[in-house]
């Protein structure tokens, strides 16, 4: 049953059906980002970006959730990059392959592979309520520092390892002490990338919406502290598109969210060409 | 010696933060399981495992429709995620020019920054409609669900299967060459088996990614907490159980949501450590 | 105590009379290895003040062990043990339990086989040793710069553009900038790991130049597997095999009338 195929053809028909495989993933992006842009874009603008909404969200803008998120991430940054890096510090600088550095990567590993609606409950049993945060920004953002504290530290962990050896032998030939040598020498080498790590995970946060949903709440208001309760963008979308509220102003709210996330992977991915064409 | 000191300090310090991934995950694990273990023992392990009636307010908390769809939902997703993910991954390591590997690569992290919302949202517009006009059905579906997730998961298989690709050593690949194989047989008969654990690897990592999926499922799988006889009914997985009813459920109805978290967060860490084992074993 | 060890340990050796000052660095029977397999075996060597002293022999021979070992450097090293013996500092064991690697290293400065520029500026590398030991006064800083620079011979062809990244400068400037970054941290012994590998015949005269220079204000410790180069720039030269001091004594004694046939087998170009 077998037609006599010549290997030369064999070998073109898995080329092109690899090309095929390839754009067909590209397509799938292109069409998502094409659809919300196309729907949302007549919907975002000035105003939209600047006023209160109004009528749960079938009027007016989405200002307080533009500052929600902003909210929400920035503390989320804040909290997971000094523990991210510090680990990634620890397990490169400070210590060898151990059973404990073994056992820090692996919970590092599942930490990074659990789903958000896990973080979600968490947030809401621990913070929300077992810590009294009530929904808030703080809730929310520490709920989604744990969740982007693998992103950021694995990033930072393969920067720091990239930064050449004969760079620290220097450091230490002259009598610098470890943390010297880190803050001096290993760091700032390595910061494109641990920073490619950072906006990765603000990438991640900014689009999360089941871990936020239940911890940082979904008040349509302002937030005035960190104590206060709040609803990202993701969230607000979230809430438009499923509860038909208003589909003008969900493909508005995903449209600046795409945006957003087009804006953020765009500049990690240049920082991490530029980190690389430095190091090579 | 105050040098040596301030350094220990700093170490100690360093490892505190090295600390805080494990512990954090040992607090999710403990505080799911607080709050799921104890009604789940109460009504029974079998009953709210293999019971098929969810209906929380009335005190019947069967998960088993929920189990049932979120492993349909997910193994369907592989059928679609796998060939292509993996087409994909030897393109980019094998194939690719240069250039097209550069422009194509940051494209498919993309797609895993898309939020999820998106996802779903792009899934109600435009697959549910297609797939309630042209095969019936509501079209919320246990199909449009697999569709969907089979697209979302596709940048973690591809990522890990890529690095899985390329960190077969080059002299096995022009060994093949130098034997008479064309490139294509290189990559099947000596590349592919060579990566086979990572690429094992990624598809577990991806069936992880699948079941862990809530937003975009919830919008398109149609939430009927029924076990689905055809991939075109309606269905509620592990995650959007508890996605839809945390918005308002109080006493035992929310420790039954906690427990459907238990037993997803059983699947997940069952999925990684298999592939995280698998990865660390392939890396020596 | 130190001089009655040095008095045993010399009473052999043809050094003793030419040189008759302390030992500013003695080791002494030092062995180290690398995940059990020895790299050194039961080394004695003392190295006085102001001298170049020269290690040389073949690859693997375990001079560049010996290098690390004094400085302390090879503590980065995990697979790497000290099995016995000690390393004195003007008579100190710089293996003691109360001394501070760091504050070793600050004493002994190092220059390794290729140039290894931090990436930061030129004035930034020079200034990097007196830094980490505390040094924050601009003037202060400049001034050791320049002699740093100075001394190392780099100085007019850096100058005038000591903000430019290290990078820029050439394979052998680059080295010389490795040496004032040694220098710059004022050390006590200077321990050169094969400067000169991978540079012109050009540059490798600069630097020998600017050794001969050194010594009167440095102890120096040169590590070379070429022989010329030890002749021309060492007091006393060192010969190690295979982990093992074969023979030390002047220069031109090692190099014209050695006493190990394995010695004279190496200089005279048999093997490594």
């Amino acid at each position: 049953m077998t037609i006599p195929i010549d290997v030369e053809t064999k070998h073109r028909i898995v080329v092109v059906l690899l090309w095929l495989a390839a754009l067909v993933a590209l397509a799938v992006l292109a069409f998502i980002i094409a659809v919300v842009l196309w729907n949302g874009l007549p919907a975002v603008t000035l105003s939209f970006l600047l006023e209160s909404p109004r009528d749960m969200g079938r009027a007016g803008g989405i200002f307080p959730m533009v500052v929600s998120t902003v909210a929400v991430t920035l503390l989320a940054v804040i909290v997971a990059a000094p523990l991210g890096v510090g680990t990634a510090i620890y397990l490169t600088e400070y210590t060898s392959e151990t059973a404990l550095t073994r056992v820090i990567r692996f919970g590092a590993e599942c930490l990074a592979g659990v789903p958000s609606i896990i973080f979600g409950l968490f947030g809401f049993i621990f913070f929300v309520i077992q810590l009294g945060m009530g929904w808030s920004v703080l809730s929310g953002g520490l709920t989604l520092a744990v969740m982007i504290l693998p992103t950021v530290m694995r990033t930072a962990e393969e920067a720091i390892r990239a930064v050449p050896e004969s760079f620290r032998e220097a450091s230490f030939s002259t009598g610098a002490s470890r943390w010297q040598t880190v803050t001096q020498v290993v760091l700032p080498s390595a910061l494109p990338g641990i920073v490619t790590g950072v906006i990765l995970g603000v990438g991640r946060g900014v689009g999360e919406t089941a871990a936020v949903i239940f911890t940082a709440g979904s008040s349509l208001h302002i937030p005035t502290s960190i104590f206060s309760p709040a609803r990202t963008m993701a969230v607000h979308f979230y809430i438009l598109a499923r509860e038909g509220i208003s589909m003008r102003h969900a493909y508005g709210t995903a449209a600046v969210l795409v945006i957003l996330i087009l804006a953020i992977n765009t500049a990690a991915n240049w920082l991490m060409l530029r980190f690389q064409a430095k190091q090579g | 010696m105050t040098v040596a000191r301030r350094e220990k300090a700093i170490e100690r310090a360093l490892l505190v933060s090295a600390l805080s991934a494990v512990s954090m995950l040992a607090l999710i694990a403990a505080f799911i399981l607080i709050e799921g273990a104890p009604v789940m023992l109460r009504h029974g392990i079998s009953s709210f495992l293999a019971g098929t009636r969810w209906a929380p307010t009335k005190g019947s908390f069967g998960i088993l429709p929920m189990i049932v769809a979120s492993v349909v939902v997910t193994l369907g997703a592989m059928v679609i995620a796998v060939p292509l993910g993996l087409s994909c991954a030897v393109f980019l390591a094998e194939i690719a020019p240069r250039r097209a590997a550069n422009f194509l690569r940051p494209a498919i992290q993309l797609l895993a920054g898309i939020p999820s919302v998106v996802y779903g949202f792009v899934g109600i517009l435009f697959l549910v409609p297609l797939i309630r006009e042209n095969l019936g059905g509501p079209g919320l579906s246990v199909l449009a669900a697999v569709v969907i997730l089979g697209v979302m998961v596709l940048p973690t298989l591809i990522g890990i299967a890529e690095d899985a690709i390329e960190a077969v050593p080059r002299t096995y690949k022009e060994g093949a060459l130098a034997l008479g194989c064309t490139h294509a047989q290189a990559i099947r008969r000596v590349i592919l088996p060579a990566a086979r654990g990572g690429i094992i690897a990624a598809v577990i990592l991806a069936m992880g990614r699948a079941v862990g999926e809530t937003m975009a499922v919830i919008m398109v799988i149609g939430n009927a907490a029924i076990i689905p006889c055809s991939v075109l009914d309606p269905a509620r997985t592990l995650t959007s159980n508890i996605a839809l009813e945390m918005g308002y459920a109080a006493g035992d109805h929310q420790k039954a949501l906690f427990a459907t978290g238990v037993v997803l967060f059983a699947f997940i860490m069952v999925l990684n450590s298999i592939a995280t084992m698998r990865i660390v074993r392939g890396r020596r | 105590m130190t001089r009655e060890f040095s008095y045993s340990l010399e009473a052999g050796g043809r050094a003793a009379e030419s040189v008759p000052s302390e030992p500013k660095l003695l080791v002494e029977r030092l062995s180290v290895s690398y995940d059990g397999v020895a790299a050194l075996r039961s080394v004695n060597l003392s190295i006085y003040p102001n001298e170049v002293l020269a290690l040389t022999g073949p690859g693997g021979s375990g001079k560049t062990t010996l290098l690390r070992t004094i400085n302390r450097l090879n503590d980065r090293i995990r697979s790497a043990r000290v099995t016995e013996g000690r390393v004195l500092l003007d008579g100190e064991d710089v293996y003691g339990p109360d001394v501070d690697a760091y504050a070793i290293r600050q004493r002994m400065a190092m220059v390794f086989a290729l140039p290894t520029p931090l990436p930061k500026s030129i004035f930034d590398n020079v200034a990097y040793g007196p830094r980490v030991a505390g040094i924050r006064k601009m003037a202060r800083l400049r001034e050791i710069v320049e002699r740093a620079l100075r001394d190392a011979i780099l100085w007019d062809e850096v100058s005038s553009r000591l903000g430019d990244p290290a990078m820029t400068l050439s394979g052998g400037q680059q080295q010389r900038l490795c040496i004032a970054r040694a220098l710059a941290q004022q050390p006590e012994v200077l321990l050169l790991d094969e400067p000169c590998s991978g540079l012109d015949p050009i540059s490798t005269l600069k630097i020998e130049d600017a050794l001969r220079k050194l010594k009167e204000q440095y102890t120096i410790v040169l590590v070379s597997h070429n022989t010329q180069q030890a002749a021309r720039v060492a007091d006393r030269i060192a010969f190690l095999l295979m982990g093992e001091l074969v023979e030390h004594g002047r220069a031109d004694q090692v190099v014209t009338s050695p006493a190990d046939t394995r010695t004279a087998d190496y200089f005279q170009g048999r093997f490594g």
